[in-house]
């Protein structure tokens, strides 16, 4: 386990409420982008000497471009109802990580310079001039949201904070003052084609791998196939799905499905990549940048429909951005949805009776489902409003036999953050993910000790890799994690599947 | 005129230009400013009249507030609900016929005033007692309630205590909105209602530059009043169109 130099909290059976305490995250900050860094996202590479006016023009900028931004900095009435949503006031009891606490740290300034009250009156109304300190809190505190909406959906003017924390790290981009973790990312996408920076002949030397290893497992060809053009489906995955586990084991699920279905399908060495950090950012133009990519590979491949693969954030982009950053679609088939997502594609297989399951094939798991909080609060997956927990619920439950949900506060709109969203999923940030995942940690344990849940099934590749990492601190195992698509992989019986093996093992087992 | 007929006449003209040229304006600030992205909290409706329901729900019952803290939310809708009730009965102070629903109304409706009151009392308890909510609340947040409690509990002391004159002060309102003030008008210089109307001004004033904002802002709410049909229908702002050329 990493070395821990802070306190794990300790988890409850009930939720509690903290008190508030003070600056517990103040020194809680991201490392800094290098100016190589800020330069292929078009921003300066350090703060310049006029950085305060800069500031205080983008937000004016930004104002005038996001209605969202106008309306949230004016319309908060500080009632208190977002103040105990947030998991990450609930971890660290520090106010600023309190939705409105946040929101605050920039409204003050907004207040200083855009309000007549805060012109003439700033002490009555708390509006604050924008100072090296108050620019150091943003700093620490705005990469203390993981832009889960969580809040936005108990605001009774549906306040979002993921916008307030998207506004505020433009501004500090604009400035110089970028978080390395993502825009470097977002620079590698730009030069290479993925987060990981992993280059085309590595994708195409791994996805020969996963086809040799599935043959091994099945006996079936299954194919991953990599820039076919003419093929019917593009599929846009994260790229930790290459790789990491449990993330590549969706992916080899992704594959069986799409050869059960019959359908010709293909990767994008271009848009190897779902994920779209421009988003985290809150930057429009990097966010369409990134975009784009997707465009041009359906473009150049020639394909009919594009689907996405297991990613929270991605979905979002996909879903709720995509048409918008880099449509229209009008050359794709006009009879699917653009783009899909891969558990509408295989819970429609699962409908049409395509795919055959051998649910015992994960008896020896019970089941929990993590809703992501983009797909659960900033998309949907379907026709009907709530498609988002209905449809993967509905695949688990056709490939597994023991399914149990978390409490009815932790799921669905209401669900936890991982605490790695946002931008946050790196280790010059582990206290703040630690502690993040605290109220799902809580709801994950009841189930597993009230219910016997032997595993958490989710689907976002952000979310797997913080959970793979986190649940270790809480004293429960890493490999509890897995993916949906890997559930489906487990029990899919592949057509002309060599399963002798299998019952050879279950005997074994017995004996 | 006495001077204060004259005093109020002038503080009433001056505080309906600035409510009414305020809010205009901002709503028109509002209006103006693009939504980018399409951005609804979810699930949310597919169709127009889905949202129009959303809105509804939001605005009529509070639901976002029901969903995050009971006592938040009885108090303040308490607050609100007695504070459009008292309002509409107020409406026969400027009318001549008085409308008949608003003459069927008076009676109950003036002891709503006590359920405004006591949302208030309970909506200030919350923002005293509660740690969270004493955090976040600037010395403004605390002086709208009192605002707002002077209003409630000067008017309830006109109808309950101390009687005013009312039929003097419809004279001077009615005179006012037909800018024909006399010294038939004057305003009758009871304490009780100086301070009802001095306070009713402040918040009409301070009204369109103050928080007092949600009550436009929440129409305005991208998260509450777009529809959920992205992949329908292409959404695009006019500044985010101008990248693609």
């Amino acid at each position: 386990m990493a070395k821990v130099e802070f306190q794990i909290p300790e988890l409850q059976e009930y939720p509690e409420v903290p008190a508030v305490e003070l600056g517990t995250m103040a020194h809680s900050k991201p490392f800094v982008a290098k100016p190589q860094f800020q330069e292929p996202l078009n921003f300066p590479g350090e703060l310049p000497d006029d950085w305060h006016d800069k500031a205080i023009d983008a937000m004016g900028d930004l104002l005038g471009k996001y209605r969202s931004l106008q309306v949230y900095l004016d319309s908060c009435v500080k009632c208190g109802a977002c103040t105990d949503k947030c998991h990450y006031y609930l971890g660290t009891k520090d106010p600023k990580n309190m939705p409105v606490g946040r929101q605050d740290l920039l409204r003050k300034v907004y207040r200083r310079h855009f309000t007549f009250a805060g012109k003439y009156f700033p002490k009555l109304v708390g509006a604050e001039d924008l100072t090296k300190e108050v620019l150091d809190d943003w700093y620490s505190y705005f990469h203390q949201c993981s832009q889960c909406r969580r809040c936005s959906v108990f605001c009774p003017y549906g306040i979002d904070t993921a916008e307030i924390s998207m506004a505020a790290r433009e501004i500090m981009d604009r400035i110089g003052l970028g978080q390395k973790y993502c825009n470097e990312i977002i620079a590698k996408v730009y030069k290479i084609g993925n987060n990981l920076g992993l280059p085309e002949a590595a994708l195409a030397d791994t996805l020969e791998g996963l086809e040799e290893d599935v043959e091994d497992d099945t006996g079936v060809a299954v194919k991953y196939p990599l820039d076919v053009k003419g093929a019917d489906i593009l599929l846009v995955t994260p790229s930790a799905d290459f790789f990491a586990e449990p993330h590549v084991d969706g992916l080899i699920g992704y594959g069986k499905v799409f050869h059960e279905a019959g359908v010709s399908w293909t990767l994008s060495s271009k848009a190897s990549e779902a994920a779209n950090f421009g988003m985290f950012i809150g930057s429009y133009e990097n966010m369409r940048r990134v975009s784009m990519r997707i465009r041009e590979a359906a473009l150049e491949l020639g394909v009919k429909r594009i689907i996405f693969g297991e990613c929270g954030h991605a979905w979002r982009v996909a879903y709720s951005f995509l048409n918008t950053l880099a449509g229209p679609f009008d050359f794709l088939d006009p009879d699917y949805p653009v783009p899909q997502h891969i558990l509408e594609f295989t819970w429609g297989e699962i409908q049409k009776g395509t795919l055959n399951i051998d649910k015992s094939a994960n008896d020896d798991m019970t089941l929990t489902f993590h809703d992501s909080c983009n797909v659960a609060r900033a998309s949907r997956m379907g026709p009907e409003p709530g498609g988002q927990f209905k449809i993967p619920r509905n695949v688990i439950k056709a490939v597994c036999n023991n399914f149990v949900d978390m409490a009815p506060d932790t799921i669905h709109e209401k669900t936890f953050c991982c605490g790695g969203g946002g931008g946050l999923l790196t280790d010059d940030l582990m206290e703040l993910r630690v502690k993040g995942a605290k109220p799902r940690m809580e709801a994950l344990k009841n189930v597993i000790e009230d219910h016997g849940v032997t595993n958490m099934a989710a689907i976002c590749a952000i979310c797997k890799s913080q959970f793979t990492k986190v649940l270790p601190y809480y004293g429960m195992d890493m490999d509890m994690i897995v993916s949906v698509h890997q559930l489906v992989s487990n029990a899919i019986i592949l057509t002309g599947q060599t399963d002798g093996d299998e019952e050879d093992e279950s005997a074994d087992d017995a004996a | 005129m006495s001077f204060l007929t004259v005093a109020f006449a002038a503080l009433f003209y001056a505080a309906t230009v600035l409510l009414v040229v305020g809010l205009v304006r901002r709503i028109a600030l509002y209006w103006k400013t693009p939504a980018p992205l399409k951005i609804p909290t979810t699930p949310a409706p597919v169709t127009q009249g889905g949202v129009v329901l959303r809105m509804i729900r939001e605005v009529a019952f509070f639901e976002s507030l029901f969903k995050s803290t009971k006592w938040t939310w009885l108090f303040g809708w308490v607050f609100h609900m007695a504070l459009f009730a008292v309002l509409f009965r107020h409406l026969r102070y400027f009318q001549e016929p008085v409308w008949g629903p608003v003459v069927w109304v008076g009676p109950l409706f003036k002891y709503l005033a006590f359920a405004m009151i006591i949302g208030l009392l309970g909506l200030w308890a919350r923002r005293l007692f509660v740690d969270r909510v004493r955090y976040i609340s600037a010395p403004s947040d605390h002086l709208m309630l009192l605002l707002l409690l002077l209003i409630g509990v000067s008017g309830a002391m006109t109808t309950f205590v101390a009687h005013t004159d009312v039929v003097a002060v419809k004279a001077f309102f009615r005179a006012l909105m037909t800018f024909s003030l006399s010294d038939e008008t004057n305003l009758p210089t009871d304490p009780l209602m100086v301070v009802h109307l001095l306070s009713v001004a402040i918040l009409m004033i301070i009204f369109p530059i103050s928080k007092l904002l949600h009550a436009p802002g929440v129409f305005f709410s991208p998260t509450r009043n777009q529809i959920d049909n992205p992949r329908e229908q292409r959404h695009i702002s006019d500044w985010a169109r101008k990248l693609e050329q």
